[in-house]
């Protein structure tokens, strides 16, 4: 075994681990992002000494991603704080922020954030005031593509601390066919003490599933399943079993809920009422380990297909077709 | 990976994969003489790979992939597959690398007494290490200094060191024709040629040395010596650093250990000899 299934396997149960293809563990699990989980995973365990050497910087590493991504989601509060508006982090500044079990050794690339649509605007305005820029020209087909279907701003990036930020006003491009309540994600933000909010338990799994399964082509999809049998694990009881599924209902993403509970049991064993596998799902977990123990992608053809699969997802057909034609002729 | 290779340099072990053979090959004669890391275990992997399928037949291109990557990297003809090798292991150090402070130095050591050269790509460091390597100094590294984060002693990492354009004629008259790689022409830094670090640096590359210099040498100046303040030494090595950031608290009180702790010169020299003989005096200087 080597590869994405070993590193899946390591993260189940790292007291499973003995002789094993190490140099394919840690290379599947850079290629993954989720060096840093694995490394708290793999804590106290019996580990070769070369390797126990490199998850402990790795260990030492998570604490400065931690002190980066609060500082940027400081920056980001000091500077929308005039407009007196909801800001919701999402995605690992959140975990990191509310101190949740997923933040443990989670790495954090962009800032994500989400406020109210009618406000972006002024969002946009304040952060540019404070110093972020845009990354692509303003002018361009991909910016108007952005501001008219996408669920977020062009990406922003700051100019002296080279971060980049998110602006989301909702979780799925305007163009999927599922529509999350917007308003009832900010509504219901759960308050933090530094005066940033982050989204409440069942909308932040929504919001996980609807990025893994609803979105995207599963690039990278092991950390973002894995953060979901985190979140599984810590907020899991009976009470919130049905919670969550009220507000798949609510955001009309039962279907990538669900299909969330039963692959992350499946590959890393949460305690979930997940059904049993659909012949989907086989495909979605082929394509989820689709990884070698040099880190390499495999599956070629499987990862093509997800591709198409998330840009039929997020576009219409004849949108689709636009799209690519444009893409294709610059 | 159809072809891997498995090197140790210092404390740090890589592997390498390749799709070709010839880069490996290649690697494994630059190198003869160094150990294989113990149990195959590895630090960082390295992958040469086609950037597209079918470039591993049509004009081959390597991409430098691995661990760590850059995503708009260069990929390199085949013929510099040993370059692309290289810059692959250098990638994962200066993007992956946490166990150490990182400085971009060349350091070779006397006596437990360990010299700092840093500066702009072109300053001459490397050269000026190979030389000095070859008369009575100990080669520990051309391309990264690794400072220990608790102890601030330095850790040998003696690649294969590159010799760019004019270089290559002056360290092929020092050292043994069979410790050289093949030239490489026309690469996007001129003319490369690897020189593998003699016995003395590749046997004692367990051994750490304490810093007592650090040199900021200028290459195609008259003679000239000057005291660097403090405040300016820091500057400079955090531009130096390729990890500085990333290490937070704990490479910022590395670093200020070594700034307070050694003595800092910038050196100006016309040509290398002239260096060699001010850093001979320096040396004299240091041990009185």
């Amino acid at each position: 075994m080597t590869g994405a299934r070993l590193l899946v396997r390591a993260l189940r149960d790292p007291g499973a681990i003995g002789e094993c293809d190490w140099p394919g563990l840690v290379s599947a699990a850079r290629a993954e992002q989720l060096i840093g989980s694995l490394a708290f995973r793999m804590e106290g365990r019996k580990v070769p000494e070369r390797i126990e050497a490199l998850f402990e910087a790795a260990r030492r590493d998570s604490a400065q991603v931690r002190t980066q991504a609060l500082w940027e989601a400081e920056m980001c509060r000091r500077a929308l704080a005039p407009l007196g508006i909801p800001v919701v982090l999402m995605k690992g500044t959140a975990f990191h922020a509310a101190g949740l079990e997923a933040s443990i050794g989670r790495s954090v690339g962009d800032l994500d954030i989400l406020v109210p649509r009618d406000r972006l605007a002024a969002v946009e305005a304040a952060l540019v005031e404070a110093g972020w820029e845009h990354v692509k020209p303003t002018d361009g087909y991909d910016d108007s593509y952005y501001r008219r279907w996408m669920h977020e701003l062009p990406p922003l990036i700051h100019k002296d601390r080279d971060r980049m930020i998110d602006v989301h006003h909702t979780i799925l491009p305007l163009t999927a066919r599922p529509r999350p309540d917007a308003a009832a994600l900010i509504a219901d933000s759960v308050l933090l003490e530094n005066g940033l909010r982050i989204l409440s338990p069942a909308d932040i799994i929504v919001h996980a599933a609807a990025h893994l399964f609803a979105d995207g082509d599963l690039a990278g999809g092991l950390r973002n399943l894995w953060d979901i049998d985190r979140l599984l694990r810590e907020f899991d009881s009976p009470d919130f079993r049905r919670r969550l599924e009220e507000r798949a209902r609510l955001h009309q993403l039962a279907g990538p809920v669900a299909r969330a509970l039963r692959l992350s049991h499946r590959l890393y064993g949460t305690p979930a009422a997940a059904g049993r596998l659909t012949l989907a799902d086989r495909l979605f977990e082929a394509r989820l380990l689709a990884r070698n123990g040099w880190g390499q992608e495999r599956r070629k053809l499987l990862r093509f297909a997800f591709y198409l699969r998330g840009h039929w997802l997020r576009m219409p057909p004849p949108m689709l077709a636009r799209h690519l034609w444009i893409k294709a002729t610059r | 990976m159809r072809h891997s290779l498995a090197l140790r340099i210092g404390p740090v072990a890589f592997r390498i994969g390749s799709a070709w053979r010839a880069p490996l090959d290649a690697l494994a004669r630059l190198y003869a003489g160094y150990p294989a890391p113990a149990d195959g275990l590895c630090d960082f992997t390295v992958r040469l790979e086609p950037e597209r399928p079918w470039r591993r037949f049509v004009r081959p291109s390597v991409a430098i992939r691995g661990d760590y990557v850059l995503p708009d990297a260069a990929p390199l003809p085949l013929a510099h597959g040993l370059l692309a090798a290289e810059m692959g292991m250098n990638l994962q150090m200066a993007l992956g690398q946490r166990r150490w402070l990182l400085l971009h130095a060349a350091t070779v050591e006397k006596d437990g007494r360990a010299i700092v050269m840093t500066g702009e790509s072109g300053a001459g460091k490397s050269t000026l290490a190979a030389l000095l390597g070859e008369r009575g100094w100990r080669l520990m590294g051309d391309e990264f200094a690794l400072v220990d984060l608790d102890a601030g002693t330095l850790l040998p990492f003696p690649r294969a060191v590159s010799l760019k354009n004019g270089a290559i004629g002056v360290m092929e008259a020092e050292a043994e024709p069979g410790r050289f790689g093949p030239r490489l022409a026309g690469t996007p830094k001129g003319d490369i040629r690897h020189l593998r670090p003699n016995r003395e640096a590749i046997a004692r590359m367990g051994e750490r040395a304490k810093p007592a210099l650090i040199l900021f040498p200028r290459f195609g100046e008259a003679a000239a010596v000057r005291g660097v303040g403090q405040a300016e030494v820091f500057m400079r090595l955090t531009q130096a650093s390729t990890n500085y950031v990333a290490l937070g608290r704990r490479g910022f009180d590395a670093l200020t250990g070594l700034v307070r702790t050694v003595p800092a010169l910038a050196i100006d020299y016309p040509d290398t000899e002239t260096a060699v003989g001010l850093i001979a005096d320096f040396r004299r200087e240091l041990a009185a």
